[in-house]
């Protein structure tokens, strides 16, 4: 296509047209500033900044994603660390990923295939264990074994639940409404989600009130006796944050894990072909086809303003890009304090992500095995790995593993989400070897009295200890071993603190105050500068939300600017 | 008298967890293996599945006048099919009627095996003329068939006898397997790359034991019938007495259907010219010319927020079943007036939509036109939208590659 190289593309164009012809074009040798001037300019080519790029080439601006590494997918990535055996680096599977995204960036066309997980699998200490299939009166069984008092509790949680998801759902597929702001615009929404809770029946709103403000261990204790059921169970209410099950704040935690879904079924989960990196690469070829262009290994180092209002950016290496709409995939840290200068900002602002906690506890280790594990009482099978293999064998065990963190330290015996992805996509390693992605819980980032370079590979001995106790001969089946830790999760991935969701999922910085009161709608004081991480609403996880609704915002802060 | 099995089933009944059975053609199969026939069905997307297919009926016409017989009964020209090739074949009554539909195998000149729903051997052998020289057997119970479908299927049959690995798409040819000869064909019901292995039922098991060894490790499963009609609908494949009825033993005309109408049209390619005289030539030959199609065969893609929006209405979570709907349910425009028939219908994991196989008017089978699906929400009936889609759904380049 014939575009002058020496007229700047006047940037406000009220009517994109469909440049949907430019973006896929080879890079040009030699740049020129009208090669380098875009709509829209995302900064980090993670799920989110995928997702945001696609929905606004979707609606016609040319837009360019800027990735520092030499892959996209963020932290959602997959690497052949070892001749035929698949990584799941950091994130492992999908469950809150917003099916709308699915249908509206036509994801199917480009590979997306989410596989079923059929099981998940509780080994405990005694050598007994929980696992729970597809079958409804088979998990009833399953859980009678254990208690059965349970088995019929389970469908009163599974239901009670269901109806406090249903009132929430939505909330994950609209932004946040703005406390703060007399626009009227925000006043209907507000005024919309105050008719909509005040509708709910009493017992769903308070159910909803005790996960939002209590722990998961109290609501759990209302309706189970089986310690391996809660401790399954309330193992998702400690994913990624320094709580432990018995904490308050542990229940929001549990409900926001529970909002995802597969195939419809809310709460379930499931490993994508070729991982979350095969994910990624889908939403990447996703993205091109709608004209987003993709740059890798270009670190963006500033945020160009003018008058606060935002330019384009500038690379590490000095070289610039230009756009009137610059949005932020990186957290709330990175995009407030490290991209621009927090002196350009509010000190309202500043001050409240100063205090945003991240607090990384998380870390991975991953394992290519010569074999499945052998669990002794179900020696000779694999189904049981079909799913997650959830290392919380207790109540007490999964509180206990908490305990050090407290204190600066890693679990001694830590909670272990695993998933041996291979047993459902048999492309993640070789016929007969395995890759075992191994989730580690409590991993505090700031070691007391020590670093990640002295204890990287002592927290590779401990979780494979604790795999060894539930796995006799475990260790003989390790061919290779990858330690991440949360300073790898920071400095590889870039989250900062190397908390896995840009920040806590806890009340504070949750909705309207994600990642501070006032500035939850995507927005930034500067002018056509947006953030669309995980650090603003809804929040973590492989949800694609924050990039899609992020991207709803600027297209109608464009439509609001043209038709004024 | 107890209900027969098939030649597999000592292996089949050992796999069967869940104790569910259906009977098919008076034999007993599996309904489902595992307590999850999606598990079975992404094993077939996926990797791949093993299937017992053998209850199909399978009739072998030959004799040097075996290639005029058919020529004249089938309303697919066989002729062009050469020894080592198969193809999808059908057959009409005199109205141009679907009687019923099949896979023929050319194993030689005069050589051919046909296979079928239901029985039809009376039916053929009734079309014999006195000076065709034809002979039909009705070799069903002598061949167990064994289907292994999916991404994986060729480089594991491969790996059992390399000529496999070289058939093409609808090709067949002998192969040897546990040192048994055996037939192996490219065809399938599940429309994704896929082969079905013929072996003397009573070299059954030897066979089944074989291609079990050979594909263990690499995430094959048994599938039962569930997971194979998930398959079949996503690949637009009709099921008898699902999406069309036979038309020998259909009350009304309203019951039969053409395979024009049916979407099969592309299989009859040389009617309006040939001189090939076959049961329903002249009719066919007229329905094409003057455009008489009652209705046509298209796909059906439901909005997903519309169907989500019926669902949140009456204040339920959206239902995404992947069983598939085998009756019939009903389309409309937006007037209201029933405009079409869907027959089989289910949530696609793999398309990630609700998705049918359905009946509408010729005007609107074309792509992309607006229908609505009748559908029940919450105790009463609702129309959601859909949108006509080309079949199949589900069409993936290692199918035919």
């Amino acid at each position: 296509m014939a575009k002058s190289k020496t007229t700047p593309k006047a940037p406000k164009s009220a009517a994109p047209g469909p440049t949907a012809a430019a973006p896929t074009a080879a890079k040009p040798i030699k740049s020129t500033k009208a090669d380098r001037t875009y709509d829209a300019i995302v900064v980090g080519g993670g799920h989110n900044g995928l997702v945001n790029a696609a929905y606004l080439a979707k609606s016609g601006l040319r837009t360019l994603v800027l990735e520092r590494r030499h892959l996209v997918g963020g932290a959602a990535i997959t690497e052949e660390l070892r001749p035929g055996f698949s990584f799941t680096t950091f994130s492992y599977a999908l469950s809150l990923l917003r099916p709308e995204i699915v249908q509206d960036l036509d994801l199917v066309k480009h590979g997306f295939m989410p596989l079923l997980m059929p099981s998940t699998f509780c080994p405990m200490e005694n050598g007994d264990y929980l696992l729970l299939g597809q079958d409804h009166g088979s998990n009833q069984q399953e859980i009678a074994r254990h208690s059965r008092h349970d088995a019929d509790a389970y469908d009163r949680f599974d239901h009670d639940m269901g109806k406090v998801l249903q009132a929430f759902k939505p909330l994950m597929d609209a932004p946040p409404p703005n406390l703060f702001s007399d626009d009227p615009e925000e006043l209907v929404a507000l005024a919309g989600l105050g008719a909509r809770f005040r509708s709910l029946p009493k017992d769903v709103l308070h159910n909803a009130v005790r996960l939002l403000t209590g722990s998961a261990a109290d609501f759990l204790d209302d309706y189970f006796e089986s310690d391996i059921l809660k401790a399954y169970l309330a193992s998702s209410s400690i994913i990624g944050t320094k709580v432990g099950p018995r904490s308050q704040g542990s229940g929001l935690v549990l409900l926001y894990h529970l909002l995802g879904e597969h195939d419809g079924v809310m709460g379930a989960w499931s490993f994508h072909k070729g991982g979350n990196g095969g994910f990624t690469q889908v939403l990447a070829r996703a993205a091109r086809s709608l004209g987003v262009e993709i740059q890798l290994e270009s670190p963006v180092a500033t945020v160009i303003t003018r008058g606060g209002q935002a330019q384009g950016v500038a690379l590490e290496d000095g070289s610039e890009f230009h756009a009137p709409v610059v949005v932020s995939a990186l957290d709330p840290r990175r995009t407030f304090t490290e991209l621009v200068d927090p002196r350009e900002l509010p000190s309202d602002l500043v001050d409240a992500i100063r205090r945003y906690r991240f607090q990384g506890t998380s870390a991975k280790v991953n394992f290519a095995l010569d074999g499945a594990p052998v669990y002794p009482a179900l020696a000779g099978s694999e189904d049981h790995y079909r799913g997650f293999t959830n290392v919380a064998p207790s109540m007490d065990y999964l509180e206990h593993a908490f305990d050090e963190a407290k204190y600066g330290w890693y679990s001694s015996r830590p909670y272990l989400d695993c998933a041996l992805q291979a047993t459902v996509d048999i492309d993640m390693a070789p016929p007969g070897k395995h890759v075992m992605s191994c989730f580690v819980q409590w991993v505090p980032y700031h070691l007391r009295e020590s670093d990640w370079e002295h204890e990287r590979q002592n927290l590779g001995d401990t979780v494979q200890r604790t795999l060894e106790s539930f796995f006799p001969g475990f260790s003989d089946l390790v061919l290779q071993r990858e330690v991440v830790t949360p300073l790898d999760i920071e400095r590889v991935a870039g989250l900062s603190e190397g908390n896995i969701f840009h920040g806590e999922l806890l009340a504070p910085q949750m909705f309207s105050f994600r990642p501070a009161p006032g500035y939850a709608d995507y927005r930034t004081p500067i002018a056509g500068y947006y953030q669309c991480g995980s650090g603003t609403h809804p929040g973590g996880c492989v949800t694609g939300a924050p990039g899609k609704l992020a991207a709803q915002r600027i297209l109608h802060d464009r439509e609001r600017a043209a038709g004024a | 008298m107890p209900i027969r099995t098939t030649p597999f089933h000592e292996r089949t009944s050992a796999l069967n967890g869940t104790g569910l059975w259906s009977h098919w053609s008076g034999h007993l199969a599996v309904e489902k293996y595992q307590l999850s026939e999606k598990a079975e069905y992404v094993s077939v997307r996926n990797a791949a599945g093993i299937s017992d297919v053998s209850p199909l009926f399978k009739y072998r016409f030959s004799g040097p006048g075996a290639e005029r017989f058919l020529a004249g009964v089938l309303a697919r020209d066989p002729r062009p099919l050469q020894p080592g090739e198969a193809h999808y074949a059908l057959w009409c009554d005199d109205r141009g009627f679907l009687v019923e539909d099949g896979v023929l195998l050319r194993h030689g000149p005069d050589a051919f095996v046909l296979t079928a729903a239901e029985p039809n051997l009376a039916y053929f052998e009734d079309l014999v003329g006195p000076r065709d020289r034809v002979v039909i057997e009705d070799i069903s119970p002598d061949w167990a068939v064994l289907a292994l479908q999916g991404p994986r299927s060729r480089a594991l049959l491969a790996a059992l006898d390399e000529r496999i690995g070289r058939l093409g798409y609808f090709g067949h040819g002998p192969a040897t397997i546990a040192g048994h000869a055996v037939n192996v064909s490219r065809t399938g019901f599940t429309g994704d790359l896929g082969y079905e292995v013929w072996c003397r039922a009573e070299d059954a098991l030897d066979v089944w034991d074989a291609v079990w060894a050979a594909t263990r490790g690499h995430g094959v499963v048994p599938f039962g019938l569930q997971a194979l009609y998930m398959t079949r609908i996503e690949a637009g494949l009709l099921l008898l007495d699902v999406d069309f009825a036979n038309s020998r033993f259909a009350w009304t005309d309203a019951d039969r259907a053409t395979p024009v109408e049916l979407g099969l049209g592309w299989a009859l390619r040389d009617v309006p010219t040939t001189d090939r005289a076959f049961i329903g030539r002249d009719a066919l030959r007229r329905e094409l010319r003057d455009g008489t199609s009652r209705f046509r065969a298209t796909g059906i893609v439901v909005d997903y927020a519309d169907w989500n929006r019926h669902h949140e209405a009456a204040g339920l979570m959206p239902v995404f079943d992947h069983v598939p709907v085998q009756e019939e349910q009903y389309l409309y425009d937006d007037d209201g007036t029933q405009i079409g028939v869907c027959t089989s219908f289910l949530y696609s994991p793999v398309l990630q939509r609700h998705i049918g196989m359905a009946r509408v008017p010729v005007a609107l089978a074309a792509p992309g036109n607006r229908v609505n699906l009748e559908i029940p929400v919450s105790h009463r009936y609702v129309h959601v939208a859909a949108t006509t889609a080309r079949l199949p759904h589900f069409n993936p380049q290692r199918k035919t590659a």
